[in-house]
């Protein structure tokens, strides 16, 4: 994007100005706040009509808030736990204790990596059998004490590996479909990055499903989808476009509750406002969930998926 | 969600009638052989015991009491939510294979009996897009194990799919949640489900609703994995075994419970159902 590059000269024009307007004896500041009106408007023009390709680069921006940025404001003493007492633990998926608004909370929370060693520790955020194994596990806890559980979410998609194929990877996550269709006890799930199809379903399913408003959910990638059905891997942008993965899109199939707006660009602009948005809305979806009976929360749990689909009866032909 | 084409099967037309000719050669040893023959023979070839693709209906022949089925699909089809385009439009997707299969969609549910024990079944075919779960397919596992809890049988699933349909973007995701709540109210009721996997079982079916088999059995020469072997070579460049997602790497490495030879598989089923279900 051309305008990408207009809009940072002129955030750098307006500090530098901010600056001289600090040292100078010069009022700058009718310039200044003539050119940060330039740059809102240009902004809005930008970011107002992103392609579905242009969200999945920001989903996957190195400067998105990962989930720990997020746990760290919005929950209190973050007790992570370790292990899925079988083969190891999974640094792509973290689990633990919390506390949201001094009530106990059972995290799971898909994190990715900011240096190029904590990437690899985090496997670039894709989770293996003994991640999901060690979510499934955390999952009879909460059953046990009763407590609810939210899950954030953001994955390209569950490891590819020989190890992960060893261990099982598809029944690991079919397992945790199983467990979370009937865990007893309230569940939000939240798309804060890449929902990447069956490897963030296994950690996704719930009562409340709240995504950020430039993070993605798909079944495939738009880079898989491309390569096989276009056979082609240049046609990324159409399979984007295609896979119907943004929020916008999401919300109008059913699949997520309320889409949290971000700030202009992305969340990378304004991690703080981002927070505070994701921090009000789960608050208020938390609040719903614990207020409401048990039984009421499965069945209309059990009703959500057991209505997803769309497809029509032969007589209509 | 990848359509895999490993040549594991051969696959021939057998059930066309644009298919003229008596006798097909077998891509595996050359033979030349009597369909009829090869059919009869479980789509296996009698010289060197090659196993051909198995249509759903070819698959629900040889596995149930001869007479016994009863088609309880729901008079489905499917739509286009997302307008999908591709190379193709989705639509045209669908009615080319529903006019190469004459099927509605890529799998058939029915009731039958197999060694006298009264089942719902349900089979996928492979030929019609790969045996993709969509919209339609996770609607009619549903309405399979329904039936089963309404009529107290067992519910038995033929599992031969590439993975979630990806025309149907993330629809065909929530279907693998959809059959899981579904599965969990036949686990309630404590009816068994018998989960069977055949070429191939992979990606969204096999990370879904073909591993939460009360027993899973694997068909010999099966394909069973979530990432397949393009998918690992191009993302990670690792190095894979030759019996990669092969029956006996699942068996091996504990992912099924069993596997058995075409011709047993019948058996195998009629077996694992007397422990379930009082004659």
């Amino acid at each position: 994007m051309a305008e990408k590059r207009t809009i940072e000269l002129l955030e750098a024009k307006i500090q530098e100005l901010r600056e001289l307007n600090k040292m100078e004896e010069i009022d700058m500041s009718s310039e200044i706040a003539r050119l940060a009106e330039k740059l809102e408007g240009l902004k809005i023009d930008t970011y107002s009509n992103l392609s579905d390709w242009e969200r999945v680069k920001i989903a996957r921006h190195p400067e998105r808030p990962y989930a720990l940025d997020y746990i760290d404001k919005i929950f209190t003493d973050f007790y992570e736990l370790h292990g899925d007492r079988l083969i190891g633990d999974d640094r792509a998926l973290l689990v633990g204790l919390a506390q949201l608004q001094g009530k106990p909370v059972v995290l799971l929370a898909q994190q990715k990596g900011r240096s190029t060693e904590e990437k690899k520790q985090r496997y670039f955020g894709m989770p293996r059998p003994q991640g999901y194994r060690k979510a499934k596990r955390i999952m009879a806890l909460a059953e046990r004490f009763s407590f609810p559980l939210i899950s954030l979410i953001d994955t390209p998609g569950a490891y590819p590996g020989l190890e992960a194929e060893e261990f099982n990877i598809g029944g690991a996550i079919a397992n945790n479909l199983l467990a979370m269709a009937r865990l007893p006890t309230p569940t939000i799930a939240v798309i804060i990055g890449e929902g990447g199809s069956g490897g963030a379903l296994a950690v996704g399913v719930a009562d409340r499903v709240l995504m950020l408003e430039n993070a993605t959910y798909s079944v495939i990638s738009p880079e898989g989808a491309s390569a096989i059905l276009w056979k082609d891997k240049g046609k990324t942008r159409q399979a984007a476009q295609a896979l119907n993965l943004t929020a916008e899109h999401l919300l109008k199939l059913g699949v997520v509750d309320e889409v949290i707006p971000e700030p202009l660009g992305g969340a990378h602009e304004d991690p703080q406002k981002t927070v505070a948005s994701l921090k009000e809305a789960l608050i208020r979806h938390f609040a719903e969930v614990c207020n409401t009976p048990l039984e009421e929360l499965l069945s209309a749990r059990y009703k959500r998926y057991r209505s997803f689909g769309c497809y029509r009866t032969l007589s209509d032909r | 969600m990848a359509i895999f084409k490993e040549k594991h099967y051969l696959r021939v037309k057998l059930d066309k009638e644009t298919d003229e000719s008596l006798w097909m050669q077998c891509k595996s040893c050359g033979e030349l052989v009597f369909k009829r023959r090869v059919r009869e023979n479980n789509n296996i070839c009698p010289y060197c015991g090659e196993y051909f693709f198995l249509t759903a209906k070819e698959r629900i022949e040889s596995l149930i009491d001869e007479g016994s089925f009863t088609d309880i699909s729901k008079p489905i089809m499917a739509a286009d939510p997302l307008l999908f385009q591709d190379t193709k439009p989705y639509p045209q997707r669908i009615e080319e294979a529903q006019q190469k299969t004459g099927l509605a969609d890529a799998i058939i549910i029915g009731s039958a009996a197999i060694s006298g024990i009264v089942v719902v079944v349900g089979v996928m075919d492979f030929r019609f897009i790969g045996g993709s779960m969509g919209s339609v397919m996770g609607e009619q596992i549903c309405h399979g194990m329904e039936e089963a809890i309404r009529n107290h049988y067992p519910f038995i699933l033929v599992s031969s799919s590439g993975g979630a349909r990806i025309q149907e973007g993330i629809l065909s995701l929530m279907q693998m949640a959809k059959t899981s709540v579904v599965r969990a109210r036949l686990a309630e009721q404590r009816l068994p489900f018998i989960s069977v996997m055949t070429y191939p079982t992979t990606a969204g079916v096999q990370a879904s609703i073909a591993s939460l088999g009360d027993v899973i059995i694997a068909e010999k020469g099966a394909m069973i994995g979530f990432a397949g072997r393009r998918v690992i070579k191009g993302t990670i460049a690792e190095e894979l075994p030759p019996n990669y997602q092969t029956d006996s790497f699942a068996l091996e490495h504990g992912s099924i419970d069993r596997v058995a030879n075409r011709e047993y598989l019948r058996e195998e089923l009629s077996n694992v159902l007397r422990f379930f279900v009082r004659q």
